[in-house]
């Protein structure tokens, strides 16, 4: 089922009873003469936390941005196991590609400029998600940016401040409340705690462990960093040159890995 | 044949000061507005003898709009006598032999900035609004592109997060003038820099209303009997200005739109913003055989 172009690569263990969350076959995509994406498949299983891995130009961001639909690959698969979706949802119209991704799919970008709207306020974001899902009433809209922010472990007091005036964690935190705001059936985190410093680091990592046990909350977590890979993912994806070279559980990636590069990988970290 | 022979006999200026091509332009995106309630039509802004922001998009609307018949009242802050007002008013009667008038009830068109007169329009009125800037969305998307998409995509959630901002910094929402709204259910426009006491007169009102700014290029109308709905939460209700109890310290009148007039020792008192109504109240206690239309508002409250 999944479509593996190494033969070293090792097919992921079917453990699961469950038909995946989310099912990528065969994207590709080309800028000009950058292959970015080689015949990428991917499958995620509900309440699964799965990592990608790979050097910088490995095509893991590029991957993550097709997930969350923002750019459309020359060719390839994307189906989400959801009630009302069905079909290719790269065929999907901008429209509604906006509120799929506003209602069921939540992101925090390395960069909170990204995400974030930098001069408004840090509950005035939160609550911006469930506008344009289309809540209307103020203590409703009030109340669940309160919530998503205490789950995201955001001081409350400092909800209306400016996510301009502060730290790069409390960046990340307001983004990650963004994110889950709507209870999205999955979850993109692009190089989450990249440029945060190790404690800080090890706080938000500690966040997103927690809302993951909570709430069994379907994860893709991208990092070039093996040590936030090896404390979030349940299983990984190793990425070079827009291929998928190996992937696997995650002890079985970074106990026994087969791939050259993987080798390279696992070894280098100090 | 010599050019000259070609061309028309030389003349000081076109009718109506603007020339025929700019005029059926004015005219083609005047009648697309109609057909969708809201919209902003882009148009070629002609220069005209003012400077971009005194209302010049308001200017070419009414210039192209004019007949010799036209009676026309231009206001500027609820006055007529204004400089900005009374000169426009006097160039439009200028180049188009059209009558000039303070009084609302008389008037065929009305260009105005910030205020809609108190007496109700009808519909053989056509109101004219000048607008600095026509886009509802530039406070939270500054990427005009990205603006156009959303107006496309009807994705006006950001907007409330504005009014959102204003009740969580200030209790209350702070937006006084250009308030947002819906028009027909669909299109969300700036009603110019009207009051929010003015925004309900603009909600199934018989009269027709355009909104042009001139240096932006873009106009857009109210067609007569048209939902204009300003943006609420759904728990907290929209509420105009609290000048119902307010009393005009020279007319006397109650229950309209005030400005407040501070005084030496401190104080304040408060006098009609519409100041032709003001006049006519003026003139009727003397005695004088004035009538005063029907007006929006009933006792400082718009009946629904």
């Amino acid at each position: 089922m999944i479509a593996i172009d190494t033969a070293l690569a090792l097919q992921a263990p079917q453990l699961m009873t469950t038909p995946p969350l989310l099912t990528m076959a065969g994207v590709s995509r080309r800028y000009g003469d950058v292959v970015a994406l080689q015949d990428v498949s991917a499958t995620v299983y509900p309440g699964e936390v799965l990592g990608i891995v790979g050097e910088s130009g490995s095509g893991k961001s590029t991957l993550l941005r097709m997930m969350n639909l923002e750019d459309t690959p020359d060719a390839g698969d994307y189906r989400l196991a959801l009630p009302d979706l069905s079909g290719n949802l790269f065929d999907l119209d901008r429209f509604a590609r906006r509120m799929l991704c506003a209602t069921r799919i939540g992101i925090v970008y390395q960069n909170p400029h990204l995400g974030l709207l930098m001069k408004h306020t840090s509950s005035g974001n939160v609550a911006e998600r469930l506008l344009i899902a289309g809540e209307r009433s103020f203590a409703t809209l009030r109340g669940r940016a309160r919530e998503a922010l205490g789950a995201s472990e955001f001081p409350l007091e400092r909800m209306d401040a400016r996510p301009i005036e502060l730290s790069g964690g409390m960046q990340q935190r307001v983004q990650l409340a963004k994110a889950i705001a709507l209870e999205p059936a999955l979850l993109l985190l692009d190089e989450p705690t990249t440029g945060l410093d190790v404690s800080v680091q090890a706080l938000v990592l500690d966040t997103l462990k927690r809302l993951q046990r909570d709430r069994a909350i379907t994860m893709v977590i991208v990092s070039h960093d093996l040590g936030v890979i090896r404390t979030m993912a349940d299983r990984v994806m190793v990425m070079r040159r827009g291929r998928v070279v190996e992937q696997g559980l995650a002890d079985q990636i970074f106990q026994d890995p087969q791939h050259e590069y993987t080798q390279q990988l696992v070894h280098a970290k100090l | 044949m010599t050019i000259a022979a070609l061309t028309k006999p030389w003349q000081a200026l076109s009718y109506g000061f603007l020339d025929a091509s700019a005029k059926r332009e004015l005219r083609r995106k005047m009648l697309k507005a109609i057909a969708v309630p809201g919209c902003q039509m882009p148009y070629a802004s002609r220069e005209v003898p003012m400077a971009r922001g005194w209302g010049t998009g308001g200017l070419q609307v009414t210039l192209t709009l004019l007949r010799p018949s036209s009676v026309v009242k231009v206001i500027d802050q609820g006055a007529d006598d204004s400089v900005n007002a009374a000169s426009i008013r006097s160039f439009l009667s200028k180049v188009s032999g059209a009558t000039e008038t303070w009084d609302t009830t008389a008037a065929t068109i009305l260009q105005s900035r910030h205020r809609i007169p108190e007496e109700r329009l009808r519909a053989d009125q056509v109101l004219v609004l000048q607008v600095p800037n026509p886009e509802p969305l530039r406070p939270v998307e500054p990427n005009m592109s990205i603006a156009r998409q959303m107006h496309a995509d009807a994705d006006y959630g950001r907007l409330w997060l504005i009014l959102y901002e204003q009740i969580v910094r200030s209790g209350r929402v702070m937006q006084g003038a250009a308030y947002p709204s819906l028009v027909n259910g669909r299109h969300v426009m700036t009603p110019s820099p009207i009051p929010r006491w003015d925004v309900p007169k603009l909600h199934m009102a018989q009269h027709l209303t355009f909104l042009s700014a001139g240096r932006e290029k873009r106009l857009y109308a109210v067609p007569p009997f048209t939902r204009v709905e300003p943006l609420v939460f759904s728990d907290i209700p929209y509420q105009v200005e609290d000048h119902a109890a307010l009393t005009c310290h020279r007319s006397g009148l109650r229950g309209y739109f005030m400005n407040e007039i501070p005084q030496d020792d401190g104080s304040a008192q408060f006098e009609l913003s519409d100041s032709h109504l003001g006049i006519k109240a003026i003139r009727q206690a003397e005695g004088s055989a004035v009538e005063i239309g029907p007006t929006w508002y009933e006792n400082g409250k718009m009946p629904q």
